[in-house]
């Protein structure tokens, strides 16, 4: 027991002094307001200042106009660019956008279900890590790479039309590229083309939201709607649904916001009409229109926070 | 000199008074519990001495000197955690010798004083294992043997035994209890077990919603509670109310009586007595349990075993000391 | 006890469930198969044949190499500043509960919330303004904003994870704040950091939008990518270009996962 020295005295003060970086750490630790403003420091010049500040300053752009014969921006404050954005042409963009937006979210809700349940009620051990892992990995591929795999797929020479073909279903696919709108003059200039992109290239945003949410569901509620008489389908409806709702509308806000502001998939894949983000790129590239752009920027971010409120005030995130 | 000096302290968190106008002292070499019930302020004291937290105002000394604005690690005590707080990421015996390291002692040198502390908590050769690798009885003497390697002037101890179970809790009481006789430290104990403060503290302070309501040695504690509280929390004891006091020639808010004071019969010379009616009675073994109604009061007695229970519904005398009954400050 | 009945999945779903996961995964190992083919002039399947000279072609192609190259230095020095930065704003959350925490977590993840091209032209525009010429470093600043929230959303997950006594327990027993952080907070937040670093590579490494806005003439190896897919020259060698891509960003989000597998998960905001 010579471990621990018995009496008061062999002991040394109750409360030591030391010198060297410990005196930083004293101070810090008396001045934990300090401590937080030193953590704090760099990323918020970083990204308060530097990134919010360009941010600011560039959607402030859209009160000024560009002059019509020099081709410069004045700047005195006007809404007349505003006027610009929601003149019938561009009108038509954000309306586009908005449709492609809405049916990519649907057409992932519905191809995103069943995997996220799957995964969440049903995988167990190895199989989840699959269903996991195979979430994850398209999710993080690349994004051009992937974009370029539909390239092949959809050309006029690529693997789906051979595949019609052997099916015997040509007619089909001429008699859906001749319908207006939606059809084209091959799979990968039309917007048939462009929804299947978006729709492959968010799904894995819209799956694991909604497998979070599935996941909280504990499986004896389930059982408990069958034991209280209900249709699987009524148990679907009336249970499962709506607690999968929050994950829905997560998801929902990336494939919906991400959609608004792609400019790429569009450019790649698609006809010749312009999206939203499109419409950006040029009006600040070609164009030199800088408040015109910053202008169309604005679109997608109202958009998303009215749908944001509206999903709030409807109660999609009371379950979570 | 005293361990600990507590004057007028008080830690408040926004309007939450968790520890409001204390004063303690803690003698050196004293086995000192804080007993009260979850909220009570109790944890929050002893966060206090260790330096984790800070008074919003009053005074704090640790053997004569101040202890605001001084950091935990400049504070020569230690303290086992509630949950143990063992690092998961280091072996037991890196465990045990961090608080060497961290002074700057040689591996080797470190190394052995931390398998003499594993010796002393009976776990010699434990030392390669990791934390996640013992029992929690095990995790509790690891905690213990490494606030103990630093030869701190005053052991903490935040509700050490609360996570285990029944009979590993009372062979760590007597454990605990005679090594801390032998090493002669300075113990604060936090508790909210009654029976383990009572059994094993030389004193003990009684904490209720942020004050201490009594501090005294387990024997004054239990005979003589002086709130309704403590009365309430720190065992059974019965509490008279003003009238009943009244009744029994005693002008006083409240008294306090304990069960066992009382028997059956009428008062002799010198003695006091109620009528009661018995409403239930429970066997507890070496006594038994009657509850009686006295003039709308509740009255427990503790009978020996052996002793004819009365029928429930007609009433029966009960007699007891004088000096049985204490009088309280408050109802 | 579950019974049997509710254990096993009705057909549909396990059948519509493993459709949803063949369409994520075909059009990628369709990009194996075009690695190999012997057309150069079209996309045609199924490919007349199968060559491996195409890898060759690519290995001597100094464009595709001076593309990479840049790339992984982008991606070296974002990742670098991120997880700094990360676990800064990691730390100071999950530390304590101040005013305006909300909205710092908030302004991490803004830049990955709204669209890249807001970010892109919002930093060409303040280059512009501020007469920054387009280099190296302009494309690290914009990699790097974005990055920032993989780091963080890692560590603060681990943070949380992190019991608060540990902290307490390590200064108790005499190290003060450096100490507590190098011997206690390092090592059990380190496979947090790697997982979110590597992350943050791979983000980076793929990023095409933002690049876009803050590259001028410089090419990373998506900006590359970009051009061919729209003006294809070089099929052929995309093909190879785009197989190696994938199996490139494979490894980091394996390595990742295998990392944070117990308890957290992985931060699953993409780009």
């Amino acid at each position: 027991m010579a471990l621990v020295s018995q009496g008061g005295e062999r002991h040394a003060a109750a409360v030591s002094g030391r010198r060297g970086p410990g005196r930083l750490s004293d101070r810090l630790w008396r001045h934990p307001t300090l401590f937080l403003a030193l953590l704090l420091c760099l990323p918020l010049l970083w990204l308060g200042v530097v990134y919010l500040g360009s941010l600011a300053i560039f959607l402030a752009q859209s009160l000024f106009a560009i002059d019509d014969f020099s081709g410069l921006v004045t700047y005195e404050p006007t809404l007349a660019t505003y006027r610009q954005l929601f003149s019938d042409a561009n009108f038509d963009i954000i309306l586009r956008t908005v449709a492609m937006a809405a049916s990519v979210t649907l057409a992932s809700i519905v191809i995103a279900f069943p995997v996220a349940y799957y995964a969440a009620r049903y995988a167990k051990g190895a199989w989840k890590a699959v269903f996991y892992l195979g979430v994850m990995l398209p999710l993080w591929s690349s994004y051009l790479v992937k974009i370029y795999a539909w390239k092949l797929i959809l050309a006029k020479e690529g693997i789906l039309t051979w595949l019609f073909a052997k099916l015997h279903l040509l007619w089909l696919l001429d008699a859906w590229l001749s319908i207006p709108v939606i059809g084209g003059n091959s799979l990968s200039v039309s917007y048939t083309g462009t929804f299947l992109v978006f729709v492959y290239v968010w799904l894995p945003f819209m799956i694991l939201p909604i497998q979070a949410a599935l996941e909280r569901v504990s499986g004896s509620l389930v059982e408990a709607s069958a034991d209280l008489g209900a249709h699987p389908r009524q148990t679907f409806r009336h249970v499962l649904l709506p607690l999968a709702l929050p994950g829905i509308v997560a998801g929902s806000i990336f494939t919906f916001s991400l959609t608004l502001g792609d400019y790429i998939i569009p450019q790649i894949i698609g006809s010749s009409r312009l999206f939203i983000g499109q419409a950006v790129y040029a009006q600040q590239g070609t164009a030199g229109n800088i408040p015109l752009a910053a202008a169309f920027t604005l679109v997608p971010i109202v958009i998303m926070g009215v749908y944001l409120w509206a999903a709030r005030r409807m109660g999609a995130f009371d379950a979570l | 000199m005293n361990a600990i000096l507590f004057e007028n302290v008080s830690r408040h968190f926004g309007s939450v008074r968790a520890v409001d106008g204390v004063d303690l002292a803690v003698a050196e070499g004293e086995f000192f519990a804080m007993l009260g019930p979850s909220g009570s302020g109790k944890t929050t004291c002893l966060r206090l001495v260790a330096g984790f937290e800070q008074p919003t105002s009053g005074h704090i000394e640790i053997f004569g000197e101040t202890a605001e604005g001084v950091p935990p690690y400049r504070r020569n005590v230690n303290t086992v955690f509630q949950d143990y707080a063992l690092f998961p990421h280091l072996s037991i015996l890196d465990n045990v010798a961090y608080g060497l390291m961290v002074k700057g002692m040689g591996k080797t040198e470190r190394r052995r004083a931390a398998e003499e502390a594993l010796a002393m908590v009976a776990l010699p050769g434990y030392g390669a294992r990791k934390p996640g690798q013992l029992s929690g009885g095990q995790r509790q003497r690891v905690a213990l043997a490494r606030a103990l390697v630093n030869r701190p002037r005053v052991l903490l101890l935040d509700e050490p035994l609360g996570a285990l179970d029944l009979k590993l809790r009372e062979q760590m009481q007597e454990e605990l209890k005679s090594l801390q006789k032998t090493l002669g430290l300075t113990f604060i104990f936090v508790t909210h077990d009654q029976s383990e403060a009572l059994s094993m503290a030389d004193r003990v302070a009684v904490f209720h919603e942020g004050k201490v309501r009594q501090v005294g040695t387990p024997e004054e504690i239990y005979r003589r509670p002086k709130t309704r509280f403590v009365a309430d929390f720190v065992g059974s004891s019965n509490v008279l109310s003003r009238a009943q006091c009244e009744h029994l020639g005693l002008d006083a808010p409240a008294a306090s009586l304990r069960p066992e004071s009382i028997v059956i019969g009428t008062p002799a010379a010198g003695q006091l007595g109620l009528v009661g009616v018995p409403v239930a009675a429970s066997f507890l073994g070496p006594v038994n349990r009657l509850t009686l109604d006295c003039g709308g009061e509740r009255i427990v007695a503790s009978l020996a075993a052996g002793t004819p229970l009365p029928a429930a519904g007609e009433p029966v005398s009960l007699a007891f000391d004088r000096r049985d009954l204490h009088v309280m400050e408050d109802a | 006890m579950r019974s049997d009945r509710f254990d096993r999945a009705p057909l549909p779903l396990k059948i519509s469930a493993c459709l949803g996961l063949l369409f994520l995964h075909l059009p990628i190992l369709l990009i194996f198969l075009y690695a190999f083919t012997t057309e150069e002039k079209s996309y045609r399947f199924p490919p007349p044949g199968l060559t491996l000279e195409w890898f060759a072609v690519t290995w001597n192609r100094p464009d595709v190499w001076a593309a990479l190259t840049l790339s992984v230095k982008v991606a070296s020095l974002a990742t670098a500043i991120a997880l700094v930065l990360g676990t800064l704003c990691a730390a100071a959350v999950s530390r304590s509960a101040f005013f305006g925490r909300e909205a710092v977590s908030l302004l991490v993840i803004l830049p990955i919330a709204l669209p890249g091209i807001i970010t892109g032209i919002a930093l060409r525009s303040a280059f512009s303004m501020a007469d920054i010429p387009f280099s190296f470093f302009t494309i690290v600043l914009g990699h790097a904003t974005f990055c920032i929230v993989v780091v963080y959303n890692n560590a603060v997950a681990r943070f949380r994870r992190l019991s608060g006594s540990l902290v307490e327990a390590s200064m108790d027993l005499g190290a003060d704040g450096f100490q507590t952080f190098r011997y206690v907070v390092l090592p059990n937040i380190a496979t947090a950091l790697l997982a979110g670093g590597m992350l943050a590579f791979a983000l980076s490494f793929d990023e095409v939008i933002v690049t876009t806005f803050t590259a001028g003439q410089q090419s990373t190896l998506p900006i590359w990518m970009l051009e061919e897919l729209i003006r294809p020259r070089q099929r052929p060698v995309t093909n190879v270009v785009a197989m190696v891509v994938v199996l490139v960003t494979l490894l980091p989000i394996l390595a990742a996962y295998f990392l944070t597998r117990d308890g957290d998960q992985i931060a699953g905001a993409g780009k």
